[in-house]
Protein backbone atom coordinates (compact mmCIF):
# COMPACT_ATOMS: atom_id res chain seq x y z
CA UNK A 1 0.00 0.00 0.00
CA UNK A 2 1.40 3.36 -0.95
CA UNK A 3 0.96 5.82 2.18
CA UNK A 4 1.92 9.33 2.07
CA UNK A 5 5.54 8.90 3.31
CA UNK A 6 6.45 7.41 -0.16
CA UNK A 7 5.42 10.33 -1.71
CA UNK A 8 7.39 12.34 0.63
CA UNK A 9 10.24 10.16 0.44
CA UNK A 10 10.48 11.36 -3.63
CA UNK A 11 9.87 14.58 -2.65
CA UNK A 12 12.90 14.53 -0.54
CA UNK A 13 14.89 13.07 -3.12
CA UNK A 14 14.08 15.36 -5.83
CA UNK A 15 15.00 18.45 -2.93
CA UNK A 16 18.21 16.68 -2.07
CA UNK A 17 19.19 16.11 -5.76
CA UNK A 18 18.34 19.94 -6.46
CA UNK A 19 20.42 21.46 -3.89
CA UNK A 20 23.29 18.75 -5.04
CA UNK A 21 23.07 20.11 -8.60
CA UNK A 22 23.65 23.88 -7.39
CA UNK A 23 26.56 22.40 -5.76
CA UNK A 24 28.07 20.80 -8.23
CA UNK A 25 27.16 23.00 -11.20
CA UNK A 26 28.19 26.28 -9.50
CA UNK A 27 29.52 27.51 -12.81
CA UNK A 28 26.84 27.16 -14.73
CA UNK A 29 23.71 29.12 -14.38
CA UNK A 30 21.76 27.46 -16.51
CA UNK A 31 22.10 23.99 -14.59
CA UNK A 32 21.51 25.54 -11.18
CA UNK A 33 18.42 27.45 -12.31
CA UNK A 34 16.64 24.13 -13.33
CA UNK A 35 18.30 22.57 -10.20
CA UNK A 36 16.14 25.07 -8.85
CA UNK A 37 13.27 23.79 -10.83
CA UNK A 38 13.59 20.57 -9.43
CA UNK A 39 13.49 21.55 -6.23
CA UNK A 40 9.96 23.66 -6.58
CA UNK A 41 8.85 20.57 -8.39
CA UNK A 42 9.91 18.56 -4.97
CA UNK A 43 8.24 21.56 -2.94
CA UNK A 44 4.98 21.33 -5.54
CA UNK A 45 4.53 17.10 -5.08
CA UNK A 46 4.92 17.71 -1.17
CA UNK A 47 2.19 20.37 -1.62
CA UNK A 48 -0.29 17.58 -3.73
CA UNK A 49 0.58 14.48 -1.48
CA UNK A 50 -0.80 16.30 1.49
CA UNK A 51 -3.44 18.16 -0.53
CA UNK A 52 -4.45 14.38 -1.29
CA UNK A 53 -4.01 12.74 1.99
CA UNK A 54 -5.43 15.18 4.30
CA UNK A 55 -8.67 15.48 1.75
CA UNK A 56 -8.08 19.17 1.64
CA UNK A 57 -7.55 21.13 -1.44
CA UNK A 58 -5.88 23.80 -0.46
CA UNK A 59 -2.73 22.37 -1.00
CA UNK A 60 -3.31 22.23 -4.83
CA UNK A 61 -4.66 26.11 -4.77
CA UNK A 62 -1.04 27.21 -3.17
CA UNK A 63 0.45 24.25 -5.61
CA UNK A 64 -0.50 26.22 -8.93
CA UNK A 65 1.10 29.61 -7.03
CA UNK A 66 4.46 27.97 -6.81
CA UNK A 67 3.86 27.15 -10.28
CA UNK A 68 3.55 30.31 -11.09
CA UNK A 69 6.24 31.97 -9.46
CA UNK A 70 8.51 29.32 -10.72
CA UNK A 71 7.47 30.08 -14.31
CA UNK A 72 8.39 33.87 -13.35
CA UNK A 73 11.32 33.19 -11.75
CA UNK A 74 12.57 31.31 -14.86
CA UNK A 75 11.37 33.81 -17.30
CA UNK A 76 12.95 36.80 -15.73
CA UNK A 77 16.46 34.44 -14.49
CA UNK A 78 16.68 33.43 -18.07
CA UNK A 79 16.60 37.20 -19.26
CA UNK A 80 19.25 38.03 -16.80
CA UNK A 81 21.38 35.69 -17.99
CA UNK A 82 20.49 36.08 -22.02
CA UNK A 83 21.95 40.35 -20.86
CA UNK A 84 25.01 38.65 -18.94
CA UNK A 85 25.75 36.61 -21.45
CA UNK A 86 25.41 39.89 -24.23
CA UNK A 87 27.54 42.46 -22.21
CA UNK A 88 30.50 39.63 -21.31
CA UNK A 89 29.97 36.43 -23.72
CA UNK A 90 30.25 34.05 -20.94
CA UNK A 91 28.06 33.54 -18.03
CA UNK A 92 30.43 32.04 -15.79
CA UNK A 93 29.15 32.85 -12.13
CA UNK A 94 32.35 32.74 -10.68
CA UNK A 95 33.50 36.33 -11.94
CA UNK A 96 29.80 37.59 -11.88
CA UNK A 97 30.72 39.60 -8.80
CA UNK A 98 32.64 42.19 -10.75
CA UNK A 99 29.27 43.49 -12.03
CA UNK A 100 29.24 45.60 -8.36
CA UNK A 101 28.54 49.26 -8.96
CA UNK B 1 -3.92 -1.65 -5.33
CA UNK B 2 -1.02 -3.75 -6.34
CA UNK B 3 -1.37 -1.87 -10.28
CA UNK B 4 -1.26 1.62 -7.80
CA UNK B 5 2.28 -0.13 -6.05
CA UNK B 6 3.46 -1.00 -9.31
CA UNK B 7 2.43 2.78 -11.04
CA UNK B 8 3.89 4.50 -8.18
CA UNK B 9 7.87 2.76 -8.03
CA UNK B 10 7.82 3.26 -12.14
CA UNK B 11 7.17 6.96 -11.79
CA UNK B 12 9.31 7.25 -8.59
CA UNK B 13 11.82 5.77 -9.96
CA UNK B 14 11.97 7.51 -13.51
CA UNK B 15 11.66 10.63 -12.17
CA UNK B 16 14.33 10.34 -9.44
CA UNK B 17 17.31 8.78 -12.51
CA UNK B 18 16.29 11.67 -14.30
CA UNK B 19 16.51 14.25 -12.05
CA UNK B 20 20.02 12.39 -11.45
CA UNK B 21 21.31 12.65 -15.10
CA UNK B 22 19.30 16.96 -14.87
CA UNK B 23 22.71 17.65 -12.58
CA UNK B 24 25.15 15.00 -14.04
CA UNK B 25 24.76 15.31 -17.44
CA UNK B 26 27.37 17.40 -19.40
CA UNK B 27 25.60 18.37 -22.36
CA UNK B 28 23.17 21.18 -21.22
CA UNK B 29 20.34 20.09 -23.84
CA UNK B 30 20.52 16.83 -22.48
CA UNK B 31 19.68 18.28 -18.81
CA UNK B 32 16.81 20.31 -20.59
CA UNK B 33 15.22 16.47 -22.15
CA UNK B 34 15.81 14.67 -18.76
CA UNK B 35 14.24 17.72 -16.79
CA UNK B 36 11.22 17.48 -19.39
CA UNK B 37 11.09 13.76 -18.54
CA UNK B 38 11.14 14.52 -14.78
CA UNK B 39 8.46 16.72 -15.21
CA UNK B 40 5.93 14.09 -17.09
CA UNK B 41 6.74 11.61 -14.98
CA UNK B 42 5.73 13.88 -11.77
CA UNK B 43 2.91 14.69 -13.59
CA UNK B 44 2.31 10.87 -13.54
CA UNK B 45 2.86 11.02 -9.81
CA UNK B 46 0.24 13.63 -9.60
CA UNK B 47 -2.07 11.75 -11.40
CA UNK B 48 -2.03 8.72 -9.14
CA UNK B 49 -2.51 11.03 -5.99
CA UNK B 50 -5.91 12.20 -7.69
CA UNK B 51 -4.85 15.39 -8.54
CA UNK B 52 -5.69 15.69 -12.63
CA UNK B 53 -5.56 19.34 -12.89
CA UNK B 54 -2.21 20.37 -11.45
CA UNK B 55 -0.48 17.50 -13.36
CA UNK B 56 -2.11 18.90 -16.39
CA UNK B 57 -0.78 22.25 -15.24
CA UNK B 58 2.78 20.67 -14.81
CA UNK B 59 3.21 19.50 -18.20
CA UNK B 60 1.72 22.40 -19.80
CA UNK B 61 3.36 24.97 -17.70
CA UNK B 62 6.79 23.19 -17.75
CA UNK B 63 7.26 21.24 -20.57
CA UNK B 64 5.00 23.54 -22.85
CA UNK B 65 6.90 26.74 -21.55
CA UNK B 66 9.57 26.71 -19.29
CA UNK B 67 11.38 23.77 -20.38
CA UNK B 68 11.42 25.21 -24.02
CA UNK B 69 12.30 28.66 -22.80
CA UNK B 70 15.43 26.95 -21.36
CA UNK B 71 15.52 24.44 -24.41
CA UNK B 72 16.00 28.14 -26.63
CA UNK B 73 18.06 29.88 -24.12
CA UNK B 74 20.58 27.31 -24.00
CA UNK B 75 20.79 26.58 -27.95
CA UNK B 76 21.15 30.62 -28.34
CA UNK B 77 23.95 31.10 -26.64
CA UNK B 78 27.24 29.94 -27.55
CA UNK B 79 29.02 28.77 -24.82
CA UNK B 80 31.72 26.75 -24.16
CA UNK B 81 30.20 24.06 -21.41
CA UNK B 82 33.15 22.25 -21.12
CA UNK B 83 34.94 24.61 -19.31
CA UNK B 84 32.01 25.10 -17.26
CA UNK B 85 32.43 21.81 -15.81
CA UNK B 86 36.10 22.65 -14.31
CA UNK B 87 34.98 22.68 -10.60
CA UNK B 88 32.72 20.03 -10.81
CA UNK B 89 34.98 17.06 -8.79
CA UNK B 90 36.22 20.03 -6.88
CA UNK B 91 32.58 20.53 -5.61
CA UNK B 92 31.66 17.18 -5.41
CA UNK B 93 32.92 15.88 -1.53
CA UNK B 94 31.16 18.88 0.20
CA UNK B 95 28.20 18.89 -1.80
CA UNK B 96 27.97 15.16 -1.69
CA UNK B 97 28.19 15.64 2.25
CA UNK B 98 25.70 17.98 2.65
CA UNK B 99 23.03 16.13 0.16
CA UNK B 100 23.78 12.96 2.42
CA UNK B 101 22.99 14.84 5.83
CA UNK B 102 19.75 16.71 4.61
CA UNK B 103 18.75 13.82 2.88
CA UNK B 104 18.85 12.11 6.13
CA UNK B 105 17.22 14.89 7.83
CA UNK B 106 14.08 14.80 5.75
CA UNK B 107 13.60 11.54 5.83
CA UNK B 108 14.24 11.59 9.54
CA UNK B 109 10.85 14.15 9.39
CA UNK B 110 8.97 11.75 7.44
CA UNK B 111 9.41 9.00 9.54
CA UNK B 112 8.43 11.26 12.27
CA UNK B 113 5.59 12.08 10.90
CA UNK B 114 4.35 9.01 9.62
CA UNK B 115 5.12 7.17 12.99
CA UNK B 116 2.41 9.09 14.15
CA UNK B 117 1.48 11.00 17.50
CA UNK B 118 2.13 14.10 16.20
CA UNK B 119 -1.00 16.35 16.21
CA UNK B 120 0.32 18.78 13.35
CA UNK B 121 -1.39 17.70 9.88
CA UNK B 122 -4.97 18.48 10.70
CA UNK B 123 -7.74 18.58 7.47
CA UNK B 124 -8.14 22.69 7.65
CA UNK B 125 -11.45 22.44 7.32
CA UNK B 126 -14.29 22.79 4.74
CA UNK B 127 -12.08 22.64 1.61
CA UNK B 128 -12.98 18.93 0.59
CA UNK B 129 -13.56 17.71 -2.76
CA UNK B 130 -16.79 16.19 -3.00
CA UNK B 131 -17.31 12.62 -3.70
CA UNK B 132 -19.47 13.33 -7.33
CA UNK B 133 -17.38 16.26 -8.38
CA UNK B 134 -14.31 16.06 -10.38
CA UNK B 135 -10.85 17.53 -9.85
CA UNK B 136 -11.13 20.45 -12.20
CA UNK B 137 -14.70 21.10 -10.84
CA UNK B 138 -13.60 21.18 -7.14
CA UNK B 139 -10.24 23.39 -8.01
CA UNK B 140 -12.20 26.00 -9.94
CA UNK B 141 -14.88 26.12 -7.15
CA UNK B 142 -12.74 27.04 -5.16
CA UNK B 143 -10.25 29.29 -7.01
CA UNK B 144 -12.66 31.50 -8.35
CA UNK B 145 -14.41 32.09 -4.64
CA UNK B 146 -12.25 31.89 -1.60
CA UNK B 147 -9.05 32.34 -2.78
CA UNK B 148 -9.51 34.72 -5.87
CA UNK B 149 -7.14 37.02 -4.38
CA UNK B 150 -4.54 34.10 -4.35
CA UNK B 151 -5.62 33.82 -8.53
CA UNK B 152 -5.29 37.89 -8.93
CA UNK B 153 -1.40 37.85 -7.33
CA UNK B 154 -0.75 35.50 -9.90
CA UNK B 155 -1.82 36.87 -12.65
CA UNK B 156 0.07 40.00 -11.23
CA UNK B 157 3.68 37.99 -11.00
CA UNK B 158 3.59 36.57 -14.43
CA UNK B 159 2.73 40.32 -15.78
CA UNK B 160 5.42 41.75 -13.60
CA UNK B 161 7.68 38.65 -14.89
CA UNK B 162 7.07 39.38 -18.39
CA UNK B 163 7.62 42.92 -18.55
CA UNK B 164 10.80 42.49 -16.60
CA UNK B 165 12.06 40.22 -18.62
CA UNK B 166 11.47 42.58 -21.66
CA UNK B 167 12.49 45.31 -19.67
CA UNK B 168 16.05 43.75 -19.56
CA UNK B 169 16.20 41.99 -22.77
CA UNK B 170 15.05 45.22 -25.04
CA UNK B 171 17.98 46.81 -27.40
CA UNK B 172 16.94 50.47 -28.64
CA UNK B 173 17.54 50.41 -31.64
CA UNK B 174 20.92 52.72 -32.57
CA UNK B 175 20.53 55.34 -34.55
CA UNK B 176 21.44 54.88 -38.26
CA UNK B 177 22.18 51.22 -37.97
CA UNK B 178 19.09 50.12 -39.02
CA UNK B 179 16.76 50.80 -42.25
CA UNK B 180 14.06 53.16 -40.93
CA UNK B 181 10.89 54.64 -42.17
CA UNK B 182 10.82 58.11 -43.78
CA UNK B 183 7.35 59.04 -44.57
CA UNK B 184 8.43 62.44 -46.15
CA UNK B 185 10.82 60.74 -48.82
CA UNK B 186 7.89 57.86 -49.52
CA UNK B 187 5.35 60.29 -50.64
CA UNK B 188 7.46 62.48 -52.19
CA UNK B 189 8.18 59.44 -54.35
CA UNK B 190 6.86 59.94 -58.01
CA UNK B 191 5.96 56.78 -60.03
CA UNK B 192 8.08 57.73 -63.26
CA UNK B 193 11.35 57.94 -61.07
CA UNK B 194 10.46 54.42 -59.48
CA UNK B 195 9.61 52.63 -62.36
CA UNK B 196 10.27 52.26 -66.16
CA UNK B 197 8.05 51.11 -69.10
CA UNK B 198 10.24 48.79 -71.72
CA UNK B 199 8.78 47.19 -75.27
CA UNK B 200 11.38 44.27 -75.79
CA UNK B 201 11.94 42.77 -78.77
CA UNK B 202 10.94 38.78 -78.93
CA UNK B 203 14.26 37.00 -78.14
CA UNK B 204 15.86 39.60 -77.17
CA UNK B 205 17.29 40.51 -73.45
CA UNK B 206 16.50 43.64 -71.60
CA UNK B 207 19.19 45.76 -70.70
CA UNK B 208 17.92 48.00 -67.54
Amino acid sequence: MIGIEHYLTVGAILFVLGVLGIFLNRKNVIVILMAVELILLAVNLNLVAFSAFLQDLTGQIFAMLVLTVAAAEAAIGLAILVIYFRTRGSIAVDDINRMKG
Amino acid sequence: MLIQAIAFYFFAAIVVASAVMVIWSRNPVHSVLWLILAFFNAAGLMVLLGAEFIAMLLVIVYVGAVAVLFLFVVMMLDIDFAAMRAGFSRNAPLGLLIAAVLLAELLLAVGAYSAGGLTLGKAAGDAVQAADTSNIEALGALLYGRYIILFEIAGIILLVAMIGAIVLTFQPPKPGARARQDVGKQIRRRPEEATVMKNPEIGQGIEL
